[in-house]
């Protein structure tokens, strides 16, 4: 029998190869090679949907601001305010290829937040303006608005947690010997601070406790 | 001595670990599941504030509905946020439930926070078009918060039940569309052939490798190379012919016990989900809240 072995031809030898490269190959992604390109992407997405709504959020703005403007124009400097943090919050655009920069992440972070105030404050002076608080265009908007900063509030926790997923893979076993023998050019994103989560709400409150 | 010893206690040390492990894994699911109330059906009432009669007839609703477009509509009531704010609670529930079907993600969560006096109507990602946040807004304000107020729980839950099931029904074309892209029978999530390509993929990599390993493991040992180990004989030989030969054979007998097994798996499993259940659907924060 072992004599035969010898005898046969080369193809045979070679086909163990072949088969260990069958089993091998589908095995890599089961070792998972995937797991930092897949994370990264989903990173990317999430931070695509918190663009997306802080874009919502910016297009509702001039319609608010023509609306409250109609009934409460001696409110200009709030008005002013909010047309100003707009203009500043859109100037800022993170494309997910500067998600690794901190720094930018930070200005976009002030510049929402800005925005987020300058808002909060225009609603609470609309609250002194009866006329303006029951027309329905205000009403429409003001759900609107509400309804996308809490769209907001849940990209930026599905961001939070999609960019934690993608830095543990490049800094936790298995997945960093990847990241360290293939995947060198990844780097960890930006986060937002959970912190200034909590210090500064996207909740905007329209006095809907009192009003009802 | 010393080395049985030693090989004696490393696989008991290992089993622990493991069996740690497993406990404090299961300890974490466990009190994440006890934060969020189960779904128990379609109207779940854990604040107890919908009567009886309302809550049977709501569910027959709500099932009617769902078998019409397929959109999940479901009512749940807490006693106490415990100081959280009601959307992310909302959203985590809907979320959790998963409610909606998987790729359009048609779900409604309308939630009741007696103590806490807040109600908000989550809005899953398809819907969001159809039953936009103004709607939302004006069925709590016009329907739940003067109801509420009364305490009238049961009458405004209905009314705003009425109302979101009449939004959704105000576009008839898509919502049978999404109704047929989404059958109601749909027990069978595996695809038939994908589970025969499973089961006959399983049974030639887990039978080989079984077949390779566990006969000289557990089987008796009758001559070098040869083992008896269920009934069946095993013979390994030096050259690969001789492996490669007899294990086929009996690769496909103990096969045949492999795939009978999984087989009854399967068909167990899937008619084992009976109740009703979210259909993988989620929700990015639409909708609105309000309070009395």
């Amino acid at each position: 029998m072992f004599a035969q072995r010898l005898a046969s031809p080369s193809t045979f030898r070679t086909l163990p190869a072949f088969l260990m490269m069958a089993i091998v190959l589908p095995l890599l992604a089961g070792c998972g090679y995937n797991t930092i390109p897949t994370a990264e992407e989903n990173a990317r997405a999430a931070w695509s949907e918190v663009l997306n709504q802080y874009q919502r959020r910016a297009d509702l703005i001039p319609n608010l601001v023509e609306t409250v403007k109609g009934y409460a124009s001696h409110e200009k400097d709030t008005l002013d305010a909010v047309v100003e943090a707009r203009a500043k919050a859109t100037q800022i655009t993170i494309t997910p290829e500067t998600l690794k920069d901190p720094e930018a992440l930070k200005k976009f972070q002030d510049a929402q937040a800005g925005l987020t105030s300058a808002l909060s404050r225009l609603i609470a002076v609309s609250e002194a303006y009866p006329d303006l608080k029951a027309n329905q265009n205000f009403l429409a908007l003001q759900a609107q608005l509400e309804g996308t900063e809490n769209r907001i509030a849940v990209s930026r926790r599905d961001y939070i947690q999609a960019v934690r997923d993608y830095n543990l893979t490049l800094r936790t076993f298995p997945s960093v010997l990847w990241a360290t023998f293939w995947f060198r050019g990844n780097e960890p994103f930006a986060n937002f601070t959970v912190d200034e989560d909590k210090m500064q709400p996207p909740k905007v409150d329209f006095g809907t406790k009192q009003g009802g | 001595m010393t080395i049985p010893s030693i090989s004696l206690s490393r696989p008991d040390r290992f089993a622990s670990a493991v069996l740690m492990a497993v406990a404090v894994l299961f300890s974490c699911v466990m009190c994440y599941a006890a934060d969020l109330p189960a779904l128990t059906g379609r109207v779940v009432d854990n604040a107890g504030i919908i009567d009886a009669a309302t809550r049977a007839a709501l569910t027959q609703k709500l099932a009617d509905f769902e078998t019409k477009g397929s959109d999940q509509i479901v009512v749940a009531t807490i006693p106490s946020l415990d100081g959280e704010e009601i959307e992310p609670y909302a959203n985590r529930l809907f979320r959790f439930w998963k409610l909606g079907q998987a790729g359009e993600n048609n779900g409604v969560l309308l939630l009741v926070a007696p103590n806490d006096r807040k109600m908000r109507i989550e809005v899953g990602y398809g819907l969001e078009g159809t039953l936009t946040d103004l709607h939302t807004k004006l069925i709590i304000e016009n329907d739940m918060v003067p109801a509420f107020r009364a305490g009238d729980f049961s009458g405004g839950i209905g009314k705003a039940v009425d109302d979101m099931v009449m939004v959704l029904e105000g576009n008839p074309e898509e919502l049978e569309a999404r109704g047929k892209r989404n059958p109601a029978d749909d027990s069978t999530s595996i695809d038939p052939i994908f589970a025969v390509f499973l089961i006959l993929w399983a049974t030639m990599f887990f039978g080989g490798m079984a077949m390779a390993f566990l006969p000289p493991m557990f089987g008796t040992k009758l001559s070098p190379g040869v083992y008896k180990w269920l009934g069946m004989t095993f013979r390994y030989g030096r050259g690969p012919s001789g492996y490669s030969g007899s294990g086929w054979t009996t690769g496909s007998s103990s096969g045949s016990g492999w795939s009978s097994g999984s087989g009854s798996g399967w068909s167990s499993g899937s008619s084992g989900g009976g109740g009703f259940s979210g259909g993988g659907g989620s929700s990015g924060g639409g909708g609105s809240s309000g309070s009395w």
